[in-house]
């Protein structure tokens, strides 16, 4: 790469130095609001495909000298089943959990607001470190915000084998233990993402936010369980896996809008759209609309969601034969599909007999449905010759999904 | 840059520009008032009302989804395997 000219160069550095001023101009006259103290403790639900996720989250929030926030939370998923994965490679259905520790602190001074936070999640053989950075910023006499965050993140990789605990031959079941596969050993991804927000108000009755995020991904992206096909007529189903092979890096651009409307009647409207694209050549749609209602102590909620994606340059259902190009990917996540959602919330606000430093507390459940088409992943195991379905004209693959949540906010 | 070939960087900065180009004018007056902002803050026009369910539904999208990013969400770890 060149060298830009000088006079460029410190042009550009003014420009960002004047940016620089303005927030720092508007800072001084009034100051922002952190968050009220709060705990929460949620459950969720997720069973679709044969794969049942059950999950708990609790989180607590706390401010000290009206400067400082600090919030931590930890969830808990089991996950069961057996998914169109592990059905179609020939695994065996599984139970695992996965443990995330999310702790982060804000620090707020005049319009500013700092924050930091680490994130620890850790499953048999997917171990993820992640730090988080943002700056906020009020202005334009607190009708704009803009904020501009960095993530880093480190993943440790690893595939496990089930192996007989016992010299016991036939091994019991009860004698399967899973360790980490010494050939495959431990792999890394490591990811950044570079985001910008603005969050602007428009009218007395509508904000609008945009964010953007790039993230880039380095390492080992593809899923060590996941196989692609292939023809080959020397077996009698007419298809065969190989290990799938993904590129080593991973870059993603996404930008995305949030327009809230405060209707006459005390309801509100949210509209949301998101565009995404990837150098794996995915480019998706994302749009969805809620409503708010409040009614006495209750408040509803509903929303619907619409999903749109093609598929990645080097995805196919069914390769001509084995090692046919440099990547290849059978993974149902990088075909091309479009996925509805629907949900709908309820939330009670009551107050607690003899706790009056609770201000606020809210019982809340929520439903939602995902439905997923997709366009060119067939149903692997439905192949049959002999009833004249051959290999890639198996039918298409469906995926329904329900997803319950049931929580308890408390503020104080 | 390939990254960039959907035109998102010209954007990004000429949304700079404009806030740069906006500091060099006269300060901007508030064209609503904060005593106008009642419905603004009541809690039914919050963005996030519940952040812990938010991430949640957000981390399903995200594993089921090619999709990622542009929600100001801020989420780690993959649950994915």
């Amino acid at each position: 790469m060149g060298r830009r000219p000088a006079g460029r160069a410190r042009a550009g550095g003014r420009g960002w130095l004047v940016l620089a001023l303005c927030a720092l101009y508007s800072a001084p006259t009034l100051t922002g609001v952190l968050p009220e103290d709060t705990a929460e403790v949620l459950y969720d639900k997720y069973s679709g495909d044969d794969q049942q996720v059950d999950g708990k989250t609790w989180l607590i929030r706390k401010k000290f000298a009206d400067k400082f926030d600090v919030q931590y939370s930890r969830s808990t998923d089991v996950v069961s089943g057996a998914s169109v994965d592990v059905r179609t490679t020939g695994a065996s259905p599984y139970i695992e959990q996965r443990t995330e520790d999310n702790v982060s602190m804000q620090y707020l001074s005049g319009k500013t607001t700092y924050t930091v936070g680490f994130i620890h999640s850790y499953e048999p053989d997917y171990t993820s470190n992640t730090t988080t950075y943002s700056v906020s910023q009020d202005m334009f006499g607190d009708l704009t915000t803009v904020s501009m965050n960095y993530k880093r993140e480190w993943d440790d990789i690893f595939k496990m084998l089930k192996e007989c605990s016992t010299t016991t031959s036939p091994c019991p079941e009860d004698d399967f233990v899973k360790v980490h596969d010494p050939a495959f050993g431990m792999k890394r991804m490591d990811e950044r993402s570079y985001g910008f927000g603005v969050t602007q108000i428009l009218t007395r009755n509508a904000i609008l936010a945009i964010n953007y995020d790039l993230i880039t991904d380095e390492g080992f992206i593809s899923n060590p369980y996941r196989e692609a096909r292939y023809l080959d007529s020397t077996v009698a189903r007419g298809w065969s896996l190989e290990p799938e092979v993904y590129p080593g890096t991973r870059t993603s651009n996404a930008i995305g809008s949030d327009l809230k409307y405060y209707l006459p009647y005390r309801a509100a409207i949210d509209l949301q759209y998101r565009y995404y694209e990837d150098t794996f050549g995915i480019h998706s749609h994302t749009v969805q609309l809620g409503y708010t209602h409040p009614w006495r102590n209750w408040t509803f909620d509903a929303s619907a969601r619409y999903y749109v994606q093609n598929q990645a340059d080097f995805y196919s259902d069914l390769f001509p034969y084995a090692d046919s190009q440099n990547f290849v990917s059978s993974n149902q996540d990088l075909s091309a599909y479009h996925s509805y959602s629907f949900g709908i919330g309820a939330s009670y606000q009551f107050s607690i007999p003899h706790a009056s430093w609770i201000e606020r507390s809210t019982i809340n459940i929520r439903y939602d449905r995902l439905v997923t088409n997709y366009e060119n992943f067939r149903y692997w195991l439905d192949t049959n010759p002999a009833a004249g379905i051959n290999p890639g004209e198996e039918p298409l693959f469906s995926l329904r999904a329900d997803i319950e949540q049931i929580f308890l906010s408390l503020s104080f | 840059m390939r990254i960039f070939r959907a035109g998102l960087l010209p954007l990004v900065l000429a949304g700079m520009g404009v806030a740069v180009a906006l500091c060099g004018c006269s300060p901007i007056q508030p064209w609503v008032k904060p005593y106008q902002r009642e419905h603004l803050a009541d809690p039914i026009m919050s963005f996030d009302p519940h952040p812990a369910s938010a991430s949640y539904l957000d981390h399903i999208y995200s594993v089921r989804q090619a999709a990622r990013g542009g929600t100001g969400a801020v989420g780690g770890g993959c649950g994915c395997n």
